[in-house]
């Protein structure tokens, strides 16, 4: 992974942040000395002393007898971990397309002003560092920062100057003002609507044969809403045959699709919902242990939750013997920061304390999951879906949507519209109903699925977003007449999948940056029809990488030629088929100043 | 009807793609056959003394001379084919791309180094007549037109000798399998 956001690229400052030892002692001793924790072990010394050095690595390598490079490969590849430097407040400014839209350089500047060092950098004193990071799920109240795991929405210029003035001062994170974050909920619908009782859901599951429940769930024709549409009772069915000691249940809350947020509204208004969905799945696959997998940019959520948590099993809706029929429980695992960690396989990985790289399939997580048992990995809204289809019957949630798209979807939608947040709709509608909607005019593309997903342009506004046609994980960007849409969209999407590739695959890690490169020639006005017919070309070298993110990260691109090709030709120069621009003159001027001559053009 | 005119140059290569031509063994009877050699270290002919149609190119650009010689090629040949993976992508003198400065290569290369001796007086080469350094090892196609690519370290010489064939024939070029693997 491109670690240019992050902290590590910076040289170790003296020894005020090592962990001493006593404390890492008591965070190893935590959790068993179990490597497959490292996650929650780094996550631990990280906010404890700042930073994790390497006279941490080597002590945690001792202890979890691994070696220092697995240790190393971890750390180094998720962005919110720092192996050197620390400040003692580090603020993450979100670099997304909505962010940029909602007015993220007049606060980047504000913050390099105030702070008085540049973006990637930390302040002289050790107080203040500034990192760009990728979006952090508050697409509907941007600008948006992480600042020691607290949220700060709707940044303004003021704003950005108070918060750093109580951060001069040393004044707690929790005590600056600022900080919060709006659930926006602009239409309920029958899955967030609070009509049932917490564990009615699980009560009634109980009372079926675990076969009887996946049946009643494929009746639903519910699939996983985290983007892929998979039937949700097949993945259950061949979790629950497949032979292994254990079986698991992961919950997907990772949510870094960029302009999805909905996942952190459900977690945030119905957590029981989405806990209790994850408990019917663990009956009916046979799991006794469930992980809610969430992105660290929800670290500010972990007290609640876990309080959530906590109350369910007080009454008996966690825990062991639940209605008498079962033992689960739930744990909740955090990520540290990488997009591919959304992909189910990458997700394990990440779960057993390793670099987030999606694994080779076949076998699948179904077959051979975490800790290479049994697991179906399902998404927060899919479990959520599942309380309400076992609560009032299939039949119910096959009333609601289209005949290949049951039942209904939460939107995450933001951008270039009057009324941005979450809303749930019975699938089924046009991008023309969104619009309309959400109060969006003069539009002039809407990016529907976040960036892997399809640009589409005005002609197709009448398309249903559905499995059937637009397919979408939720992410509905509205981009409007006086964008510039190569510019502030395309290429800001190609750079995010370029820092978020884990690199494994060559496609995925080196043809990204082709396609930037060609994208950025074509904007500078030097592009000819050739470089498009290379881009779209390049297509089939891309289908090559392993995981869905290498598959798409060409998408911003290709989708924008497809539906927006007059921009693309607009730019382009006519009437010749190369080139080029290089320049002698300045590619000699560096060296000629090393040795002291004169450039000799020569007429060149 | 005249044999049409085959030139090829060497820029930031190792020589290593000419001696993969060379190595079509006894074929290299029929290759003078087929073609005419102009500017070309294999005849010495230095300079262009007719228009060519067809100029083979090893290796990248690192200096002014290399861009001088690539768009003289470009001038005097009809066809342009670079030829490994200098002239395709820089290769391995590209390098020094990513990693440092030119100003830092040089320093290393001529003052810092432990194996420099005798250079009391902490000269960086700077003769007029030395061609200058480029700030990075550009492909060939950044510079210049290509119109076609033989990948490899060095391309084997059969695929070598199969797109020149194409090329003067107009007959398709044979592309199998052991032509195009690298290992």
């Amino acid at each position: 992974m491109d670690n240019h956001k992050s902290q590590k690229s910076f040289v170790a400052d003296g020894n005020h942040c090592s962990c001493d030892c006593s404390s890492l002692h008591t965070i190893l001793a935590k959790y068993d000395n179990d490597s497959s924790r490292l996650m929650d072990i780094l996550i631990a010394v990280q906010e404890k002393a700042g930073c994790i050095q390497e006279k941490a690595v080597k002590e945690i390598a001792k202890a979890l007898n691994l070696s220092k490079v697995d240790v190393e490969q971890t750390l180094s590849f998720y962005h919110f971990f720092s192996d050197g430097a620390k400040a003692d407040y580090a603020v993450y400014l979100n670099d997304s397309v909505v962010a940029e839209m909602m007015g993220r350089e007049d606060i980047a500047k504000t913050f390099e002003e105030e702070v008085g060092v540049t973006f990637g950098k930390i302040s002289e004193d050790g107080k203040i560092g500034l990192f760009n990071t990728s979006c952090i799920g508050m697409n509907d109240q941007e600008p948006a920062a992480i600042i020691n795991q607290r949220v700060f929405t709707k940044l303004t210029p003021e704003k950005v100057r108070k918060i750093v003035i109580e951060m001069k001062n040393g004044k707690s994170i929790d005590d600056i003002v600022g900080s919060n974050v709006e659930n926006n909920i602009k239409k309920q619908g029958p899955i967030l609507t609070k009509d049932i009782e917490v564990g009615e859901g699980l009560k009634k599951a109980v009372e079926m044969k675990p076969e009887t429940l996946i049946e009643e769930v494929r009746q639903s024709n519910l699939r996983g809403r985290g983007g892929a549409g998979f039937p949700t009772a097949m993945k259950w069915k061949f979790c629950r045959e497949a032979a292994g000691d254990k079986h698991f249940v992961m919950c997907n809350a990772d949510e870094g699709e960029p302009g999805t947020f909905k996942d952190r509204v459900i977690l945030t208004e119905r957590p029981e919902m989405v806990f209790e969905g994850m408990a019917i799945a663990g009956y009916a696959i046979g799991a006794e242990e469930g992980i809610l997998y969430l992105r660290y940019e929800y670290k500010y959520m972990q007290s609640f939750l876990e309080n959530v948590l906590q109350e369910m099993r007080s009454k008996k809706l966690l825990g062991e013997n639940i209605f008498g029929k079962f033992n689960f429980d739930i744990r909740i695992q955090f990520g540290g920061g990488a997009y591919v960690c959304g992909e189910e396989s990458a997700l394990i990985e990440s779960a057993e304390g390793k670099r987030g790289e999606p694994r080779d399939r076949p076998p699948f997580p179904v077959v051979k999951g975490y800790m290479q048992q049994p697991t179906s990995v399902n998404n927060v809204e899919t479990l959520s879906a599942v309380v309400k289809i076992i609560n009032k019957g299939a039949k119910w949630y096959r009333s609601l949507g289209t005949i290949d798209s049951t039942g209904t979807k939460l939107m995450s939608i933001s951008g270039d519209c009057e009324k941005p947040g979450v809303y749930e709709m019975e699938w089924g509608f046009t991008v023309n109903d969104i619009l309309q909607m959400v109060g969006a005019k003069d539009v002039q593309a809407v990016q529907i699925g976040g960036p892997s997903g399809n640009c589409v342009n005005p002609a197709q506004f009448n398309r249903k977003v559905a499995y059937e046609d637009l397919s979408t994980g939720g992410a509905i960007i509205i981009i409007g007449k006086e964008r510039d849409l190569l510019k502030d969209v395309v290429l800001n999407f190609t750079n995010f999948f370029i820092e978020e590739s884990c690199g494994s695959c060559v496609p995925c890690r080196a043809m990204t940056v082709q396609y930037r490169n060609r994208l950025e020639k074509i904007l500078r006005g030097n592009g000819v029809a050739k470089d498009i017919e290379a881009m779209l070309e390049w297509e089939k070298v891309m289908k090559t990488n392993r995981c869905g993110l290498g598959h798409s990260a060409a998408n911003p691109i290709l989708t924008t030629i497809q539906n927006f090709r007059e921009l693309y030709d607009a730019k382009l120069q006519k009437d010749t088929d190369y080139v080029s621009e290089f320049n002698l003159e300045a590619a000699v001027q560096e060296s000629c100043k090393a040795a002291g001559r004169q450039p000799n053009l020569g007429g060149e | 009807m005249s044999k049409p005119v085959v030139a090829t140059t060497s820029l930031a290569g190792c020589f290593g793609c000419h001696m993969s031509l060379l190595d079509i063994d006894e074929r290299i009877l029929d290759l003078i056959e087929l073609v005419e050699f102009n500017k070309s270290p294999i005849d010495d002919i230095k300079t262009f003394t007719k228009e060519c149609d067809i100029g083979i190119i090893e290796g990248g650009c690192c200096n002014s001379e290399n861009v001088h010689v690539l768009k003289e090629f470009r001038k005097h040949c009809k066809t342009l084919v670079v030829i490994g993976e200098c002239g395709r992508t820089g290769g391995l003198p590209a390098m020094r791309n990513n990693n440092a400065s030119i100003t830092e290569c040089l320093e290393e290369a001529y003052l810092n180094c432990v194996s420099v001796q005798a250079n009391d007086e902490k000269i960086i080469p700077n003769d007029d007549e030395l061609p200058m350094i480029l700030d990075r090892v550009y492909p060939c196609n950044e510079v210049v037109k290509i119109d076609y690519f033989l990948p490899g370290c060095a391309p084997r010489a059969d695929l070598i000798w199969n797109a020149l064939v194409a090329l003067v024939t107009g007959d398709e070029m044979n592309l199998p399998y052991e032509v195009v693997k690298y290992d």
